[in-house]
């Protein structure tokens, strides 16, 4: 590190992987919904078009099921689409295309197929977008092996994942944090990539595993600032993966630490955190000093209202408190 | 337009012009049975007429196999799709199609699998669950047509989703320039679904490689399709994508299909964008291998009972000299002898190890991973 990492944005860094690997592999091409001459309504594709062509980057029309259902055709013949369903919740109108059929070709074709192919999409939980355009579900694709599912957390894992995924032989939804677009990290200017299917210790602690994934890193590593000046040394494993998803890492931790707080934007039931829970609880239960404690938000939809959006999601305080009621 | 310049005499010469427009339809054309008088200026040799004849013998002799090892010796079990009664509509457009265009088809796949070249001995392992089934036995029938060794890469159990993932690959064609087409198949029921419209949109608006085909058999399940859809043809619906379109009325009989196909299949490889094609058949059985298709108005069944497809074309390539009686027995000899042997077989052979499936879930081999390990 040190030369040669500078400061950009989420956003900027997954133009970045989109632009690199558009350069290096023209089977590459992007389409969805306002991705061409828009840029992208979040401008993720800001800038493709006018480099790689009409050919390479297309606007669709909204119709969800057929920007999936091309992914697939396209990645079925060889291409590497990179597909944008605009909101986690329009992802809903291409579940049949995700869930009944990308992740289910190469299984079901007895490995006949390969479907390269990278579904980009976002939840804007935090940016006061109502019920219908903040909903998470990521945890919905758990049931649906044959997917890979990537949420990075900070920009230089937006790249270095998004980059991994376009170039992996697999389907993999690309689950990006809306309210994470405008932060700017560290992103190394020399080309790297970040594996599939790992978990990152974003943080050593030895008093506690805080497990987190997408928006909720930068929560639980501020919750970890916040607890090390009360002296307790927190852990913090980003999932960056969920499925295939990285146990061995998350075990071996709370080996370390004894203690378990996991910290997702799913709704609680049946949540991100309550695999990771249940894993841990039936793997690793005699390793633990305290139950697990889970950090999420109530089985309610998403309120409109700022303040009630914000004491219905996660956040560093929410964790921290978790940690006291364990350790204290 | 002002309201003023619409009345009088030039208004009803628009009206006039138009009602001629659309009674003439130009963007849907109307196949009717071609007379066995036509069959050479269409370009059809001996050869292609007798492959036609013959891949409609062996997919209906392999379904009648089937319904009879599920229903009679009861060798079979779970979902399967008959095609019986269908068969003209697979041969005549696979016969119009080269071998290198990509076919994208359903649950009911046998006989478009068949009329592509797939072994009938590796459908019959697949519908057994075994490993030398063409998917070794994790599809079963609704996927068993799956064959990329045949340019078959879905083959979908879910009504009208074939129709976006054949978007993909007519995009994929035309990115690379290709002048291989796109074909998809798909039922009456599947142009209710959104993923039709949204499928033969996108195609028509970025003018992808694609053939549409639908095998109107009137029947999606047990609702016929007067009660699910009220406009005059499905091939209409194609025609206002703005598609060119073809209605093949007899779609029993298999020339005119191919016809249709043929046609249809260069306009599209001329660069026109994709074309659609509505075949009007009739499912002879039920919905499913169980269904018996009670719901169906006697008289419905006997009329389409007399227009079978095999009979129809085996008398008329009989007339012509180009099938004889004994040359058709022996056909029939043949194949009893094939599926003979691919139930044989198919009853021998081993199911796949259960471990061995952690290999086809990810590319790069076994995929255990956590506690599965």
């Amino acid at each position: 590190m040190g030369s040669g990492v500078r400061e950009i944005s989420y956003a900027e860094a997954l133009n970045e992987a989109l632009r690199e690997e558009m350069r290096r592999d023209e089977r590459v091409i992007v389409f969805g919904e306002d991705v061409g001459v828009l840029g992208g309504v979040y401008r993720v594709t800001k800038g493709l078009l006018e480099e790689f062509g009409p050919e390479r980057v297309l606007d669709t029309p909204i119709s969800e099921a057929a920007i999936a259902g091309t992914a697939i055709g396209a990645a079925l013949m060889g291409l590497r689409p990179v597909a944008e369903i605009m909101y986690v919740d329009f992802l809903t109108l291409a579940t049949d295309m995700i869930i009944t059929h990308a992740a289910k070709a190469r299984f079901m074709s007895g490995g006949q197929v390969k479907l390269p192919m990278v579904i980009r999409t976002q939840y804007s939980l935090g940016r006061v977008h109502g019920c219908q355009h903040s909903q998470f579900l990521a945890a919905c694709f758990l049931q649906s092996p044959g997917i890979k599912v990537v949420l990075p957390g900070t920009p230089r894992d937006a790249k270095g994942l998004l980059k991994s995924a376009i170039r992996d032989d697999d389907p993999v939804l690309f689950i990006e944090s809306g309210a994470l677009y405008r932060m700017k990290g560290p992103v190394p200017e020399d080309e790297y990539l970040i594996p599939l299917g790992r978990c990152d210790v974003k943080r050593e602690g030895d008093d506690v595993t805080i497990v987190a994934v997408a928006r909720t890193v930068v929560e639980a590593l501020k919750a970890a600032d916040r607890l090390a000046e009360e002296g307790l040394s927190a852990e913090v494993i980003d999932l960056m993966t969920i499925q295939p998803m990285d146990y061995d890492t998350i075990v071996k931790s709370v080996m370390k630490t004894n203690r378990l707080v996991i910290a997702d934007d799913s709704v609680k039931t049946c949540g991100i955190s309550a695999e990771v829970s249940a894993y841990v609880s039936e793997f690793a239960f005699d390793y633990l000093d305290a139950p697990i404690i889970r950090v999420n938000s109530p089985p309610l939809p998403i309120p409109f209202s700022p303040q009630l959006e914000k004491q219905y999601m996660v956040d560093a305080d929410k964790i921290v408190d978790a940690v006291k009621r364990l350790v204290g | 337009m002002h309201a003023a310049n619409c009345s009088g005499r030039g208004f009803k010469v628009i009206i006039i012009l138009l009602a001629i427009i659309i009674a003439m339809n130009p963007s849907i054309e109307v196949v009717k049975e071609v007379p066995v008088d036509r069959y050479r200026e269409l370009g059809l040799t001996d050869e292609r007429l007798r492959w036609m004849l013959r891949k409609m013998l062996e997919a209906r002799r392999f379904e009648e196999m089937v319904e009879r090892l599920f229903l009679v010796e009861g060798k079979l079990i779970g979902p399967a799709h008959l095609y019986l009664g269908e068969e003209a509509v697979a041969a005549g457009v696979i016969g119009a199609l080269r071998d290198d265009d990509v076919i994208v088809t359903t649950y009911r796949g046998h006989g478009h699998a068949i009329a592509r070249g797939v072994s009938m001995k590796a459908l019959m392992a697949e519908l057994f669950g075994k490993i030398t089934g063409t998917c070794k036995g994790l599809s079963g029938s609704m996927h068993s047509a799956l064959s990329v060794e045949h340019n078959i890469p879905m083959a979908t159990a879910i009504v009208g989703s074939g129709i976006p993932i054949a978007c993909g690959v007519g995009l994929a064609l035309k990115y690379r320039k290709e002048d291989r087409i796109a074909v998809v198949f798909f039922g009456d029921g599947a142009t209710n679904t959104g993923a039709f419209n949204e499928g033969v949109n996108l195609a028509a608006v970025w003018k992808l490689p694609i053939l549409f085909v639908c095998e109107n058999n009137q029947y999606a399940l047990s609702v016929p399709h007067r009660k699910s859809f009220a406009g005059e043809s499905i091939a209409a619906r194609g025609a206002c994508y703005g598609m060119k379109s073809f209605l093949v009325e007899d779609g029993n009989d298999v020339v005119a299909v191919y016809y249709a196909a043929d046609k249809a299949a260069e306009y599209i490889r001329s660069g026109n964008g994709p074309a659609f094609i509505e075949c009007r058949t009739y499912r002879k059985k039920g919905h499913g291998v169980y269904d018996t298709a009670w719901y169906r108005p006697r008289e419905e069944v006997e009329f389409w009972m007399k227009r079978d497809p095999i009979d129809r074309f085996f008398k008329k390539l009989k007339s012509l000299g180009i099938v004889s009686e004994d040359e058709f027995r022996r056909w029939d000899e043949e194949i009893a002898l094939i599926l003979e042997e691919a139930v044989k077989e198919a009853e021998e052979a081993p199911v796949m190890p259960f471990d061995e499936m952690w290999n086809y879930l990810y590319v790069g081999g076994d995929a255990r991973y956590g506690e599965w390990r």
